[in-house]
């Protein structure tokens, strides 16, 4: 095989890596779009935090790797349980802007609460997978990148099979349809709110580990949340498994720009190409690939 | 809102009126006799502060216009304030040019930049276009800092100082006048464009886009409109804070400016110029207002010394926009209408 394709088969492989990140974290931002319409500005911040929190279980609590993650989730969960109390619900009703306003001055706030509690230095995380890439035939992969996609995998199955077949997973899919006859059928729409903000926080918190073994954990980590819009957008809002192929789909476009345009333009390609691919889709096809064309009424 | 008993209005004319009674008038009047010896006996840090927020009022009407009036988010100002001020900074540092071609043209620059947003955002609204104005303020900040042979990236570019006809405006108290000209005609021209067909039609958009198309307000002329107008006002305020700052750095424009823009027209009031007035200066002065909390703190309680920091006043903005938005919808502009109403009936409730 030649080189140039060996690089682009690499660039790839690597893009659907990162984009199985982007995957668990448009899931977590689509969980709550579904049921609530309600976009959480402030998922940055909780994945951010969860990094956080997971670092210094395992380095200042010398807590066992497994456990620490665990804790980690469910200390997300009830922070999703908290929020959705104090802060959404007293806005239920409200216009859409007055939502997506409070969830920004959740998300300011809680990022500089972080920049105060924990500094703004960079912390490495001690990782427990080893730092040895994996080689299949010319590809190289880390490990990270290997337990990344199988973890998506998981979760996602796992996600799959609660929403199909569950009872709970039912009153979601219920609520998220249309509310008021979620509430004649004698679902508790504000339970399943609460719930769903939980399951969205701990989706965020196993994003936030996986973001703590790749990256150095400071509180710019939130931006990477903010790059998981375009699939959402490119999934079409609501979608899960929209979610998941946009995700897949910015993941492999920012590896490609970045590996041969960086060249070209020069640094941080990488970093912009998401948005400027939102800003395409949004032009060309404003619903996504899997979203409905909304219907207005006056 | 209540009218003053014994106010008899006989028609729309009056109605709509800038200054509808003698005392508006007076209290106006006693206003800018206040402002005008201000510099005579005013601390100059209070003066820089009042400067300072002549900028933020100047942005946060274009923004008020734009998601007050008109209803379409723009997360994304700071791109708009951004372009404006480096296009002042560039010109007139590069060709000498003199202020009154630098400021208009960060405007009409920034208008463009306006344009070139509003147009392909004209079929998004609510989630959609704030992500999507959301982007755009990402990409201008990345190419501000890319684009190194014309805005020198992150060393940042100085600017000359202001010369108003041969006369150098080097200090924030010469400064201090031109500043309240200027936003005085701000306030003045947003205050007429909502009194006109136009800002009608805005506010038509906003409370129901459908129904004012089919009023026959044509959706794709205002919006742009809107769009191009509150970007035009949000570059002359960048230009404004080019020769204020007389030095300018990609980091001044983040995203947080933009979410500070949204602060203040959400404290102030969506949807009034005087709101968008009370949001600038409140936004602009609860910084000094937290440090001066933070070093009343520390006499009492020695321990917490040096624990003020930034962060705090930033995590104020989104405690504050939480707060009122779950309290306060209508803002400050909202609280002063209660107040005068109250006064008003005195004593009876309404």
């Amino acid at each position: 095989m030649n080189a140039g394709l060996m690089f682009f088969i690499q660039l790839v492989i690597s893009g659907i890596a990162l984009g199985c990140l982007y995957a668990l974290i448009a899931v977590g931002f689509v969980l709550i779009l579904k049921a609530t319409d309600i976009l959480n500005f402030a998922q940055g911040e909780v994945i951010m935090l969860s990094a956080f929190i997971c670092y210094f279980l395992v380095t200042t609590f010398h807590l066992p790797f497994l456990l620490a993650i665990l804790l980690t989730g469910i200390i997300a969960g009830l922070m999703g349980f908290v929020t959705e109390r104090l802060v959404l619900r007293p806005m239920l009703g409200e216009p859409v802007f007055a939502v997506v306003m409070v969830t920004i001055g959740l998300s300011i706030f809680l990022r500089s609460m972080a920049g105060i509690l924990f500094g703004h230095n960079n912390l490495v995380f001690p990782s427990p997978i080893p730092k040895e890439a994996v080689r299949m035939g010319g590809i190289v992969l880390s490990q990270t990148e290997i337990w990344l996609m199988l973890s998506t995998f998981v979760l996602i199955t796992v996600f799959f099979i609660f929403f199909k077949y569950s009872r709970m997973g039912l009153a979601m899919r219920g609520t998220a349809d249309d509310q008021d006859v979620a509430l004649l059928m004698g679902i508790s729409v504000k339970q399943v709110f609460a719930l769903i903000w939980a399951v969205s926080f701990i989706t965020a918190a196993v994003s936030g580990v996986f973001l703590a073994n790749i990256m150095v954990i400071n509180l710019g980590l939130t931006f990477v949340a903010i790059s998981a819009f375009p699939a959402i957008i490119l999934g079409g809002l609501e979608s899960i498994p929209g979610a998941i192929i946009g995700g897949l789909a910015i993941g492999i476009i920012e590896n490609l720009a970045g590996g041969y345009l960086d060249q070209i333009i020069g640094g941080g390609v990488k970093d912009v190409t998401p948005f400027v691919v939102l800003f395409l889709v949004l032009m060309i096809r404003p619903y996504g690939l899997f979203g409905k064309k909304e219907i207005e009424r006056v | 809102m209540a009218i003053r008993s014994k106010t008899f209005r006989e028609s729309y004319y009056e109605d709509i009126k800038l200054f509808k009674t003698i005392w508006i008038k007076s209290w106006i009047g006693l206003l800018l006799v206040v402002l005008a010896v201000l510099p005579l006996i005013g601390d100059p840090y209070i003066i820089y502060l009042i400067n300072i927020s002549c900028i933020a009022t100047v942005a946060a009407l274009g923004l008020n216009i734009l998601t007050g009036f008109t209803g379409q988010i723009s997360l994304g100002h700071a791109a708009f304030f951004a372009i404006g001020a480096y296009c002042t900074a560039i010109i007139s540092s590069r060709f000498q040019l003199p202020f009154w071609i630098c400021l208009p043209a960060s405007g009409v620059v920034a208008a463009c930049a306006g344009l070139l947003v509003g147009i392909p955002c004209l079929r998004l609204k609510g989630l959609y276009l704030a992500m999507a104005t959301m982007s755009f303020g990402v990409v201008v900040e990345y190419v501000v800092i890319t684009w190194d042979s014309v805005t020198k990236g992150v060393r940042g570019i100085g600017v000359p100082t202001l010369n108003l006809l041969g006369y150098p405006l080097d200090s924030n108290n010469k400064l201090y006048y031109f500043m309240i000209v200027l936003t005085a005609l701000a306030i003045i021209a947003a205050t007429n464009l909502m009194r006109t067909r136009v800002g009608r039609a805005f506010i038509a958009i906003r409370d129901r886009d459908i129904a004012a198309e089919v009023m026959g307000v044509s959706l794709t002329q205002y919006k742009v409109m809107a769009f191009a107008i509150s970007s035009f006002y949000a570059g002359i305020a960048g230009g404004l804070y080019a020769y204020v700052m007389e030095y300018i750095h990609p980091e001044h424009f983040t995203f947080l400016l933009s979410v500070q823009y949204l602060a203040m027209i959400i404290v102030g009031g969506l949807g009034s110029i005087l709101g968008s007035i009370f949001g600038a200066v409140f936004i602009t002065v609860i910084p000094e207002f937290i440090k001066g909390l933070a070093q009343f703190l520390t006499l009492l309680f020695p321990a917490i010394e040096d624990k003020y920091d930034d962060g705090w006043n930033i995590a104020a903005f989104g405690l504050l926009i939480m707060l009122f938005l779950i309290f306060e919808p209508k803002g400050l502009s909202g609280i002063w209408t209660r107040i005068k109403t109250c006064f008003k009936n005195w004593p009876y409730t309404y």
